[in-house]
């Protein structure tokens, strides 16, 4: 029987299963480790180092302890067993419906992120393009779906009917919806340069004409060659690092901001807030909020790599070795597992310097947060806009010169303001509200 | 009345306020301590002895019972003299001054035939709670005869209240032999 009509189903499937149970979810749980043992280490401490093989259960004198690498399968388990306690004095419906509506949107965005280019299956010739949903408004669509989670965080504290939980929601509903405003602003000059919504397409073109932070290389050859300046995109490239290198600061600075990381995890300081929006919970329900952080952080750093740091492409030309035909621009067969592999060595590394920033830099106090967000990051990625669009428009032919001084004009105008507007907001606030101690 | 000195907020300059160089700084900062760790060089390692990842020492692997202090407090017991004899009178001054009441000493006589019958009494049991002690060496101080001492002992474990109960050949065998002067055995007194 020919069941080939059945692939595109049974190849959907098999994509939400492997890369949101197989991949994201087991990083999820070991970045919860790493996060534990670097913030140790970085504090001169030990960390998680006993849960091992436990071989003492089955009656053998000792346990392997594996460095502790068993420990977030242990935490699983105890979040599973412990009592789901839940207050009586909670809004149970919205209590209830908190932590799913945290974790759900973030595995939601999961769909549109490029894992890799192709796999072709041998045998039956089918080549599985290895992005969940191919949508043409990757980067929309993210922000769209993730910004639902300020629902599930906001309910969770309003829900738990205690005053500290109550402002741990507010905090991070202020936010998430303020920082919104820079990480969408702030993408706009990527997507200019790139012409293209879909993330799939940015990947392969960074692939091949250079990362966008990191333009080394394009279809011509490497930096040093002749051929690579004979591009008639080279200048262009190293033109845009300008404004394109403001948008990657801006957005991951976003993103931090976003995912509630440090230092903008206002919305749980422990010192102020008992725990925060989750302080009510337990067991499973505690740890669906964390899984969702942890989510929006893998989310977020796989945006951030495959807008600005090259996706699953190996980069520095190494991909055209995995290219079967030039002219189709078609891949070999196994030239998605080595992508995919280059991925999430890209998304680990970025993991790695979430958490280390974490332990690196202090918390910021709230008016300082809200400054950030709307004083510098708005106005920045406003005239990162121009900068980026005067840079596109001497690149294109059939501009003459009096358009192109009116935008320079207009740029400085337009920053001169914004500056201005920016200054003038920051001593007013500053002269009455700076803290007394 | 106190002199106030109002201080003033430092200047913030430019490159104080990009941060970008400050939070650069501040992870080669946190990196180095990270890798110390890692090849177990942070401070403490040879000075204390310590596993290498901080002061921190790997308990049941290592342990600190060889620079334990001579005046550390750990479990109470009672001692013997050299020639073995229990030096405890039963005089049960321990039982009323313990703090948490954790001592219960039943006495015994000593028969009038008995070559020691000048000492009068001895302890039949001498239960120490482990569970209520609380380690204060107040039981040490008031001893007349110098037969209980705080040892060194301090991993005091159990699976049930029972087991954490020192009955007197427990307390025996922690405190074992304590050679030295006492008065009881001295004739001339």
């Amino acid at each position: 029987m020919d069941i080939s009509f059945l692939y595109p189903l049974i190849e959907t499937v098999a994509k939400v299963l492997f890369f949101t149970f197989g991949l994201v979810l087991p990083l999820v749980a070991y970045s919860t480790y790493a996060e534990r043992k670097l913030s140790a280490i970085i504090q001169d401490r030990v960390g998680p180092n006993r849960v091992g093989i436990p071989l003492t259960l089955l009656g053998f004198k000792k346990d392997i302890p594996l460095f502790g690498l068993i420990q977030p399968i242990a935490d699983g388990v105890k979040g599973l067993l412990k009592e789901d306690f839940t207050p009586t004095y909670v809004r149970k419906f919205f209590f209830w419906i908190a932590p799913a509506l945290t974790a759900i949107p973030a595995f939601l965005t999961l769909a549109v992120i490029p894992f890799g280019s192709q796999i072709t299956i041998p045998f039956i010739d089918y080549t599985v393009n290895l992005t969940i949903a191919d949508l043409n408004v990757g980067p929309l669509f993210v922000f769209a779906i993730a910004s639902l989670s300020v629902y599930g965080i906001t309910f969770a504290g309003w829900a738990s009917n205690n005053k500290y939980s109550f402002f741990g929601g507010v905090r991070s509903c202020a936010q998430m919806i303020s920082y919104e405003i820079a990480l969408g602003l702030s993408l706009i000059p990527v997507l200019m340069f790139f012409g293209e919504l879909n993330l799939g397409s940015i990947v392969e073109q960074q692939a091949h004409g250079g990362w966008t932070l990191l333009p080394l290389w394009n279809e011509s050859g490497f930096i040093l060659s002749e051929a690579y300046w004979s591009h008639q995109d080279a200048f262009l490239n190293w033109f845009m690092l300008i404004p394109l290198g403001i948008a990657f600061i801006v957005f991951t600075v976003s993103i931090f901001a976003e995912t509630n990381r440090m230092p903008f995890d206002l919305p749980e300081c422990e010192t102020e807030l008992v725990g925060g929006y989750h302080t009510e919970y337990s067991s499973m329900k505690f740890a669906l909020f964390f899984i969702g952080e942890y989510t929006a952080m893998i989310v977020g750093s796989a945006i951030i790599i495959t807008l600005f740091l090259g996706g699953w492409s190996l980069g520095f030309g190494l991909d055209r070795l995995l290219l079967w035909d030039h002219e189709l621009g078609a891949w070999k067969s196994y030239a998605g597992i080595v992508h995919l592999g280059c991925f999430m060595t890209k998304i680990v590394a970025f993991v790695l310097f979430f958490i280390l920033i974490r332990w690196t830099v202090p918390r910021f106090r709230y008016d300082q947060l809200m400054r950030l967000g709307w004083v510098v990051f708005f106005e920045l990625a406003l005239i990162n806009i121009f900068i980026a669009a005067i840079i596109l428009m001497w690149n294109t032919d059939g501009f003459t010169t009096v358009p192109k001084i009116i935008s320079i004009i207009s740029l400085s105008v337009f920053s001169f303001l914004m500056i201005w507007l920016a200054k003038s907001i920051n001593t007013k606030r500053g002269s009455h509200s700076m803290p007394q101690s | 009345m106190a002199k106030v000195t109002k201080l003033k907020r430092p200047e913030m300059s430019t490159k104080d306020n990009i941060y970008l160089i400050g939070i650069a700084k501040g992870a080669f900062i946190t990196l180095k301590h990270a890798f110390t760790t890692v090849f177990g060089k942070t401070r403490g390692a040879d000075s204390l002895g310590s596993s290498g990842t901080g002061v921190t020492m790997q308990y049941p692997e290592q342990k600190w019972d060889d620079e334990l202090p001579e005046y550390y407090r750990g479990a109470p017991a009672l001692v013997t003299d050299e020639q073995d004899r229990e030096r405890c009178v039963s005089c049960q001054l321990c039982e009323f001054i313990c703090p948490p009441k954790a001592i219960k000493i039943t006495p015994d006589e000593i028969s009038s035939d008995d070559p020691w019958a000048k000492v009068e009494k001895r302890p039949k049991t001498f239960d120490i709670d482990m569970i209520r002690c609380i380690y204060c060496g107040l039981c040490e101080e008031v001893c007349p005869e110098q037969a209980i001492y705080l040892r060194k002992d301090y991993a005091i474990t159990g699976t049930s209240r029972e087991e954490m109960v020192h009955n007197k050949e427990r307390l025996y065998e922690i405190g074992g032999k304590r050679v030295g002067l006492v008065n009881k055995w001295n004739e001339l007194k």
